[in-house]
Formats: C-alpha cells, sequence, structure tokens
C-alpha cells in the first residue's frame, strides 16, 4: 500500500457526470489502481477526506456545506484539482445566479406546478443556499483545471499519467472542451 | 514593389496600406482575433490579436504593416496575455457552454482552446442580463455579448439597416437594439441579413436549428479554429 | 419658464446648432439643462430630423455622465469626489447636507427636487470641498456654508439667488516664471506672424523645443507642420480644455484669467495651417466659464482679431465656437475629444489615421493643449529664446503646475522644466511629506526618496496635476480612489480597460478589507500588467499605475493588510449566506459557515 498516491474525489454542486466520465478511464483504472489509492470518493464510499495527495472536486459551490467540504478538501490535499466546467465557472447550477436566491425558491417551493404545501425549506438538516453559484477558485486555492462537461476520459487519464509521471500536465487539442 | 515585414521569423509580404492582420491572413498565417472579420472596417476593441512589433505590443487589425518591421505572434507572452484577455472576456459575461446553442461553433471557445485556455481564472461577475426572443427567427442572448461590434457594423455597413447600437460606458457597456421597445422583434431585421451572420459567439442566435449539428461533430470539434478559420465563414452554408 | 413641449424646445435648438448631427451633443446637453433630463420624446424627434437611429442618440446620452433619460432634482448637486477633496472633508460635507435634507446620497428626493450625488474631480482642489449645483461651481464648502445650503435647499430659492460669494472660484497663482509674468499685448503674436510669414514662426517656434502641455509632450511645431502639410482640406485648430485629470486645475486659470492668450494663440495656428475654423471643448464640469470665454470671443471679434478680415488681412478668417463636454474623462484624450466634437460617443479612435491628417469630420486637425496654445502665442511674440532661457534641454520653458492636497499653499505654480520635488514642496510649504502623486491618478506616485527628482518629459512628466500627501494620510484611501475612478472613467471599448479596471477594483478593495492574501497581489501586477500593454489608449495602458506603482514603491501598504494564508476566498461566505438566512430565518450554527481562507 505505502507508495501509492491518495487520491480523493467528491462533488459539490454537479451531476456526478465527472465522476461518470473518471471511471469511462475503462480499462485504464486498473493501470490507475495501481499506482493511487482512494480515499474518499463515492467509489469507495469513505465519508471523511484524509490527508491525500491528490483532490479532485466536481461542481461549483452553491451551498454551506460546499464550502466546508472544499476546505476540508483544501487541508488535505497537496494538489487541488478542478474537474469539469461547474467547478470551473459553476456550470448550469450558476444559471440561477440570473436570479435572486428568493426568486429562485418561491419559483421551485412556492408557485412552482404542482406543488402541495407550499413552503420554503428551512429544516436545519439542509445545508443553506449561497446567494450566487461560485466556481470553485474563488473559495480556496485550485492547481489544476480539467475542462469539459464532462471532461473527456482521456483528458482526466492524461492529466494523472503526465503528473505522476511528474511531466508537465499539457494537453492536446481534443482534449480540451468546454462543453 | 513588393515589401516585407518578419512574423515569427517568416518574411511576409504586404501591400501598402495592409495591416499585419490583412498580410498575415493573405499569407496563410493565423493570428487568433475575435472583433476582426476581414469583411468589415477594423475595430481593434477585443485586443485578442496583439503581436509584438518592434518591441511594442500592438492590436494586428489595426496597425499598418511597414517594411523590415519584425513581428512576434506566437510567443508564449503573447499567447499569455491572449488567454488572459479570453478570460476576461468569460468572466464578464455568463458563458455557460455546455448550456449554450452555439458550443463548439463558437469563436470565443475555439480561440481560447487554441491558446490553451484551462479555466478563467478571475472572479466571476455574473452579471444579470436578459435573452431577447420577441423576433421569430433570430434570438438575442446578452449574456453571451462580447462587445465585438461586428452586428453593430454589419446592420450599418452592409444591410443599411442600423439595427445594432451601444450604449453605457465602461463596464455597463451593453449592446442595444434600435426600436422603441428595444426589442429585436420590432424592428425589420431579417435572418438572412448579414448581421445574422458575423456573431463570433452565441449571442446572436437563429432559432428552429439548435441542435441539427451534434456537439462533437462542430466547426472547432475536431480542428482548431487556425485551421478551419472564423465560424462568420462557415455560417451561409 | 413657459410650458416649452420637449419637440419645440428641440425643434429650436435644432435651428440653433444646424440642424448638424455633429452637433448633436451640445443639443442634448442644452435640453438637460433646461428640462433636468432628455425625455423620450425628444430623442424621438432629434433621431428623426437628425436623420439618426434612435438607438445612437440614445447611445450618446448614456455615454456621458452628465446626460440623464430620467429627471434629475431641479436641484442637482453633484460633490466632487476626488481624493483631495475628500481630504478636505467632501464626503462629510455630503453626507451632512443628506442628513439634514434626509436624502439619501446617489438618490433624487421628489418632494424636494432634489438629486444628491458624486462626481469625478471638478478641477477645485486648491478651494474645496467643492461641488456643483446645476452645473455651477460651488466652492470652499465649509460647514456653515452647507448648512447654509440646506436652508436655501428647504426654502426653495432658486440657484440664481445664492449668495454670488459661495461660487466665487479663485485663482491662487502663487508662483509666476515667464508665461505667466511677461505681458502678452493684444494682437502681438498676429502682428509677429504677419512680419514673419508662417515659414519662419513655425521655425522659432521648433527651435524654441515647444511640447505640449497636456501631458503626452508631443512637439508642437512638428504637429502644426504636419497639419500644414496634410492633403485633407480646411483644417482645423481645437483648443483641449478637458482638463479632467484629477487634482488639475491650470487650465481652469488660464482659461479664466487669460483666455485673449488663448484665443491669440489659436489664431495664430489658425493663420499657419490656414484653417478657418477653431473649437474650444470646454469640460462640462466648467460650465460657468461659458459665458465669459464667449464675451472674450466676441471682445476679439470686436477688435478685428477674430471673424473674418483679421488685422485687415482678407486672408486671416477664423472663428471660434465653443462645445462643451458633459462629463467624461476619457474625451481629454484627443481622438476621443474629436469624436466628442462630432456629437459621438468619446471612444477613442484608431490611429492611424492621426488628427493632423484625419481628425473633426476628417479634416486635418490641430488638437493642443490651453497652455501649449499660450505658450505658442508667446513664443511667437517673444522668440524661442526667450523660451529656452527657462528649462533643460529636452524640456524647454516652464511647466504650469496644479497643486493641492496636504500643503499650506496650494494653487498654481510656474516652474522652469528640472525643478526637484523637493523644491516645489517646500515652495508650498508641505511638511511631513508622505508621497505626491503627479500627473494624477495616471501618472506617478513618488516616494520621499524619489523627491530629487524633476518636472521634465524625461524624468517625471505632467500635464499639471500635484498633489500632496503627509503622514498622515492613509495611501490605500487615494490608490481605492483612483481605482474607482478609472472603473468609472474607462469607456469600455476594449477588454483590457473595461474588464480589468472592476478587475482591480475588486482585488483592492479585498485588500483593504484585510482579506487578501500575496497571491492577490500577483494577480493584480498580473492584470495591471495586461491593462498597460494592451490596451487601446491612454487610460488604460495608466489605469493601473497607481497600484502598480505603490505596490512597488510603498510595499508596507499592502503587506500590513495581508493575510498569512495561502489564499482567501474572493467574496465574503458568510455574507453570502446572508439571503438564505432571511428567508428561511434560520440562525441555527448551521446556518453559518467559518469564514476566510485555508
Amino acid at each position: 500500500m505505502s507508495g501509492k498516491v491518495k487520491v480523493a474525489t467528491t462533488s459539490l454542486a454537479g451531476c456526478f457526470g465527472c465522476h461518470m466520465s473518471f471511471l469511462d478511464i475503462d480499462e485504464r483504472l486498473i493501470a490507475l489502481s495501481e499506482l493511487v489509492e482512494f480515499d474518499r470518493t463515492p467509489i469507495t464510499d469513505i465519508k471523511e477526506v484524509g490527508p491525500c495527495d491528490i483532490g479532485l472536486i466536481e461542481g461549483g459551490v452553491c451551498n454551506a456545506e460546499n464550502v466546508e467540504v472544499l476546505k476540508e478538501f483544501r487541508r488535505n490535499c497537496r494538489i487541488l484539482v478542478a474537474m469539469g466546467a461547474c467547478a470551473i465557472n459553476g456550470g448550469i447550477p450558476a444559471m440561477r445566479n440570473s436570479f435572486d436566491l428568493k426568486e429562485c425558491l418561491e419559483e421551485s417551493y412556492v408557485h412552482g406546478v404542482g406543488v402541495e404545501d407550499p413552503q420554503i425549506p428551512s429544516d436545519t438538516e439542509i445545508p443553506l443556499l449561497l446567494n450566487k453559484v461560485h466556481p470553485i477558485h474563488e473559495v480556496v486555492k485550485i492547481d489544476y483545471f480539467l475542462p469539459g462537461c464532462p471532461p473527456p476520459a482521456d483528458t482526466i487519464w492524461t492529466f494523472f499519467e503526465q503528473l505522476l509521471n511528474n511531466q508537465p500536465v499539457e494537453f492536446t487539442y481534443r482534449q480540451i472542451h468546454y462543453d | 514593389m513588393i515589401r516585407h515585414f518578419t512574423l515569427d521569423g517568416k518574411k511576409i509580404p504586404f501591400r501598402e496600406g495592409q495591416t499585419i492582420m490583412e498580410a498575415a491572413q493573405d499569407a496563410g498565417i493565423y493570428i487568433p482575433h475575435l472583433c476582426y472579420n476581414p469583411e468589415f472596417v477594423p475595430h481593434g476593441s477585443c485586443r485578442v490579436c496583439t503581436v509584438k512589433a518592434n518591441g511594442r505590443i500592438v492590436a494586428s487589425c489595426t496597425t499598418p504593416a511597414t517594411e523590415e518591421m519584425q513581428v512576434e505572434n506566437e510567443t508564449e507572452e503573447l499567447q499569455g496575455n491572449r488567454r488572459e484577455l479570453l478570460q476576461m472576456l468569460f468572466v464578464e459575461g455568463n458563458h455557460v457552454c455546455p448550456g449554450c446553442e452555439k458550443s463548439g461553433a463558437c469563436q470565443l471557445q475555439a480561440v481560447a482552446y487554441y491558446t490553451g485556455m484551462l479555466a478563467p481564472e478571475f472572479t466571476y461577475f455574473y452579471p444579470m442580463r436578459t435573452v431577447d426572443s420577441s423576433h421569430p427567427d433570430v434570438a438575442i442572448d446578452y449574456n453571451r455579448c462580447i462587445l465585438c461590434e461586428l452586428c453593430v457594423r454589419a446592420s450599418r455597413d452592409e444591410d443599411g439597416k442600423n439595427i445594432f447600437s451601444i450604449d453605457g460606458r465602461g463596464i455597463n457597456t451593453h449592446l442595444t437594439v434600435n426600436s422603441a421597445s428595444g426589442k429585436l422583434g420590432d424592428t425589420d431585421f431579417d435572418v438572412h441579413d448579414k448581421a445574422a451572420q458575423v456573431c463570433p459567439v452565441g449571442a446572436i442566435l437563429p432559432k428552429h436549428e439548435g441542435y441539427n449539428i451534434p456537439i462533437g461533430q462542430r466547426l472547432y470539434d475536431r480542428k482548431p479554429i487556425s485551421v478551419v478559420g472564423d465560424v462568420a465563414d462557415h455560417q451561409e452554408e | 419658464m413657459s410650458a416649452q413641449t420637449a419637440t419645440e424646445l428641440s425643434d429650436l435648438l435644432l435651428k440653433q446648432w444646424n440642424r448638424d448631427p455633429a452637433n448633436l451633443l451640445q443639443i442634448l446637453i442644452a435640453l438637460q439643462r433646461d428640462l433636468n433630463h432628455i425625455p423620450n420624446e425628444a430623442i424621438r424627434y432629434l433621431a428623426s430630423e437628425l436623420s439618426l437611429p434612435q438607438s445612437v442618440v440614445e447611445g450618446v446620452i448614456g455615454f456621458y455622465t452628465f446626460l440623464h433619460r430620467q429627471p434629475r432634482g431641479h436641484y442637482d448637486l453633484l460633490f466632487s469626489d476626488n481624493i483631495t477633496d475628500q481630504m478636505q472633508g467632501s464626503r462629510d460635507r455630503a453626507q451632512q447636507l443628506a442628513t439634514a435634507l434626509n436624502v439619501d446620497l446617489g438618490a433624487t428626493s421628489e418632494d424636494l427636487g432634489l438629486s444628491l450625488g458624486y462626481t469625478s474631480c471638478i478641477g477645485m482642489p486648491d478651494q474645496g470641498p467643492a461641488a456643483l449645483i446645476n452645473g455651477k461651481t460651488l466652492t470652499r464648502l465649509s460647514k456653515e456654508r452647507m448648512d447654509q445650503i440646506a436652508d436655501l435647499i428647504k426654502q426653495q430659492t432658486p440657484v440664481d439667488q445664492w449668495p454670488e460669494e459661495f461660487f466665487t472660484v479663485e485663482d491662487n497663482i502663487r508662483r509666476r516664471d515667464i508665461l505667466l509674468d511677461t505681458v502678452l499685448d493684444k494682437g502681438a503674436a498676429l502682428t509677429s506672424y504677419l512680419s514673419q510669414g508662417p515659414d519662419k514662426l513655425l521655425d522659432e517656434i521648433e527651435r524654441s523645443g515647444l511640447r505640449g502641455r497636456g501631458g503626452a509632450g508631443f512637439k508642437t511645431a512638428l504637429k502644426w507642420r504636419f497639419c500644414r502639410e496634410a492633403k485633407g482640406e480646411d483644417p482645423v485648430v481645437v483648443c483641449n480644455a478637458d482638463e479632467g485629470e484629477p487634482g488639475t486645475f491650470k487650465d481652469r486659470v488660464l482659461l479664466q484669467s487669460y483666455a485673449d492668450r488663448l484665443i491669440e494663440g489659436m489664431t495664430l495656428c489658425a493663420a499657419i495651417i490656414g484653417a478657418s475654423q477653431g473649437f474650444i471643448y470646454l469640460r462640462g464640469e466648467y460650465r460657468y466659464l461659458l459665458e465669459p470665454l464667449q464675451q472674450e470671443l466676441q471682445k476679439r471679434r470686436d477688435s478685428g482679431l477674430l471673424g473674418s478680415t483679421i488685422q485687415g488681412h482678407a486672408s486671416l478668417d477664423f472663428d471660434i465656437e465653443i462645445h462643451l463636454g458633459a462629463g467624461a474623462y476619457i474625451c481629454g484624450e484627443e481622438s476621443a475629444l474629436i469624436e466628442s466634437l462630432e456629437g459621438k460617443r468619446g471612444i477613442p479612435r484608431i490611429r492611424p489615421p492621426f488628427p493632423v491628417t484625419q481628425g473633426y469630420l476628417g479634416r486635418p486637425t490641430v488638437v493642443n493643449n490651453v497652455e501649449t496654445f499660450i505658450a505658442a502665442a508667446m513664443i511667437a511674440d517673444n522668440g524661442a529664446d526667450w523660451f529656452r532661457s527657462r528649462g533643460t534641454s529636452e524640456s524647454t520653458g516652464t511647466k504650469l503646475l496644479s497643486i493641492s492636497g496636504d500643503c499650506a499653499r496650494p494653487g498654481i505654480y510656474e516652474y522652469p522644466f528640472g525643478t526637484s520635488i523637493q523644491t516645489i514642496l517646500d515652495d508650498c510649504d508641505a511638511t511631513n511629506t508622505q508621497a505626491v502623486q503627479v500627473a494624477g491618478p495616471a501618472g506617478m506616485t513618488l516616494p520621499a526618496s524619489e523627491f530629487n527628482r524633476v518636472i521634465a518629459f524625461d524624468d517625471v512628466p505632467t500635464g499639471g496635476s500635484f498633489m500632496v500627501f503627509d503622514h498622515s494620510r492613509n495611501m490605500l484611501e487615494a490608490v481605492q480612489n483612483f481605482a474607482d475612478f478609472f472603473v468609472h472613467e474607462s469607456c469600455g471599448f476594449c477588454t483590457p480597460c473595461r474588464v480589468g479596471t472592476s478587475l482591480l477594483k475588486k482585488r483592492l478593495e479585498k485588500v483593504i478589507a484585510g482579506h487578501a492574501t500575496g497571491m492577490d497581489l500577483e494577480k493584480m501586477i498580473e492584470i495591471g500588467h495586461l491593462m498597460k500593454t494592451s490596451s487601446h489608449c491612454g487610460l488604460g495602458t495608466t489605469a493601473a499605475n497607481p497600484i502598480l506603482d505603490t505596490i512597488e514603491k510603498f510595499p508596507l501598504l499592502y503587506d500590513e493588510r495581508l493575510k498569512t494564508t495561502s489564499f482567501e476566498p474572493a467574496f465574503d461566505l458568510n455574507k453570502a449566506l446572508d439571503e438564505a438566512r432571511e428567508i428561511t430565518g434560520r440562525t441555527d450554527p448551521g446556518a453559518y459557515v467559518e469564514g476566510g481562507g485555508v
């Protein structure tokens, strides 16, 4: 086990599409598992992040819990990576930034079609929403950015391959996409 | 007499009065640009086409070529400047590529790919902007406007309609439509107007044909803009 | 006022301004003055009469700060917001008035008919705090005077019945050298022209070494020669009296007390380049000078020194029209000024072509600063040697400085080029000086270690602004004032300036709030450098100067406010939960996050 690179991943305000793309590196996962050991990820189902070499963050920051998870990752990960469009610029969730938070919540929970017992949820179990959705680089320092919605599996693989081999991370033309 | 200047070490011929950009294009050399379109008077506002001419950073689309001028184009310094300018344009507006019909055929994206921009690392403005879908055939999404003024120029100089204008100042500068309501539907704008063909981004979009070409098979999905050229050259096909 | 409709008034103004689209801005300024705004009715009418798209007229209105589409109060009071005004208590005075009248700053109160707000430097830092009331200049706004003004507004006393001393503008000339000390007889420069002829006189001006006094320092004789030799027909002489560089007011004094010399200089230029039309582009903030200047022009016409057959010579036919600005600093840039003269948004042009070949309406145009024209007239009368008796070999003659800030004797000082900053500080009785901002926000911030440097084109160049800060001042407040100024005044045309000014402002606010790290400084330097190298015009290339200069020369200002974390968020994390807390009414621990960075 020792000598392996420790990797943690999480999804904040994202759709897990970037994680799916990560799995799409297919059989290369086997090669990767020779080199890395997973800490907190949806794959291992470990809930708390421990000291890691690399943290991959999918999704933007839309609520109080996202802020805390993101900071926890930053505290624990030597290298922190923004994976995918939402982490990089807020993505689709950030389209709510064109509206006031109140408008959004009322549309969903008060005026929405088919809403019964209209009320804006205020349960303490539910993380509070931020006024706006933010990219993660506005909250913590980010070391690498993997663009795409999701980033192609090939981009994710290239990133690991180059990083783990101590090469400068460089992508080919078709590995860089914002959509 | 044919005169020459040097661009990244190559000898480039030019005619009297040609800009660096024009001469480079004639010679088949790509200089990244957004507000430049050879069919219209140069504008020089996006600054993405900045090159270093005799040691000075200038916009290649507005700077006349001169004999023996030494021009740098594809240096890491200039590509870095361009990446920053592009990042500025990205954070200034609301560019949600995964949700944009123009994605894959957008020049802002394409130039950003070309320069190797991975993310806009500035602080986002998230401005409140609107969408105008009043016109039957064309929609305007102001979230994506980068103020290149190509539609202003095309409508004024080629269509003779003056449909588009610029209002405001500084960071509040914005595109406007010339009608009492400010809506495109209340103008005589036509989907076949030149101004409907020149938008380098997804701000002025024809309706009814959104995803005819699937993502992945679009203009810049396979080949870089330096090879396939501007999106405006492909819009009338 | 009679119940004139906006259309009737527009029609009257159109006639007065020859139905010329190039005069659109002047018509709009007059409408704003008479109607407190520009109603849609007038916009539609002007657009149709001038064959302009309505949106273009709206775009012009939207560009200039002093033009409004929503009615302003019939008392429209704007406090000058330069840092030197602030140092004299302008913000407190504004608040005092707002409190006394129960009006919000930046808002319009319907019942009092009062609009209250701030504006960029109005050129009165030697007698501030200052403000504009309906375009008229108020000076020396003491607490007592503010109380009086509050009463006058409460009693709805018309502004033209306010005490005259409220509007007094002093010259405050503290040091005179050859320019201000030498007498110029009316018409003397023209007499010299008539006896020497254009070629000899141009040579003389060239030999004097006169360079533009607005700041850029282009050789005046060369500019005139280019224009004279330009292919185009019907050249134009333009005086740039858009003195907008915060802290500058020497042109105001020249316009107020030496206008005849200015007109003489412009007429001389017209004679040399063969122009029959001239403009003085007077900044809107100096509206109070409009009528006196018009009287000066009339006096010259009456004495045969302006108009047709000047001094009896049929070939000398030149007249001057005054155009007002409307609150846009960028119009001090010569090509933006020309756009504005043509009635358009003041966006700097692409160069080449330069104004000397294609300027106003495509005609060859000389644009010079007020002081430059005056110097040229005096050189014509007194010769190049007289001028060269002052200054250095590269920077000949003298320079008028507008000195304000922390010194006992603010005002106008005329110095030979080559005078050291320290000498100037001594003369104006500045003590305990921490820094001097020379040439306005776009210029240089000099620490004490550089007070041995001299005013000269090749050392510390300046259009005339000289603001002094003593050790009691927090220089970051000045830097912030300058950063805000550039956000407000960027024309918005090119990417680096339009976006960069706002990005810098945000980062600077982060520093001032104590939420920044070294990474933020690096980012500011990176943005500033990009603006410096890639912007379309001089505004953008200099807008980052105050930040770049102070990071380099006053590092402690920044360092002592930086956090030791490696990174701090771009926004206040807890404040970002305000709305949600309010909507849900939650106050449990989970409704808050730990602020700050990691």
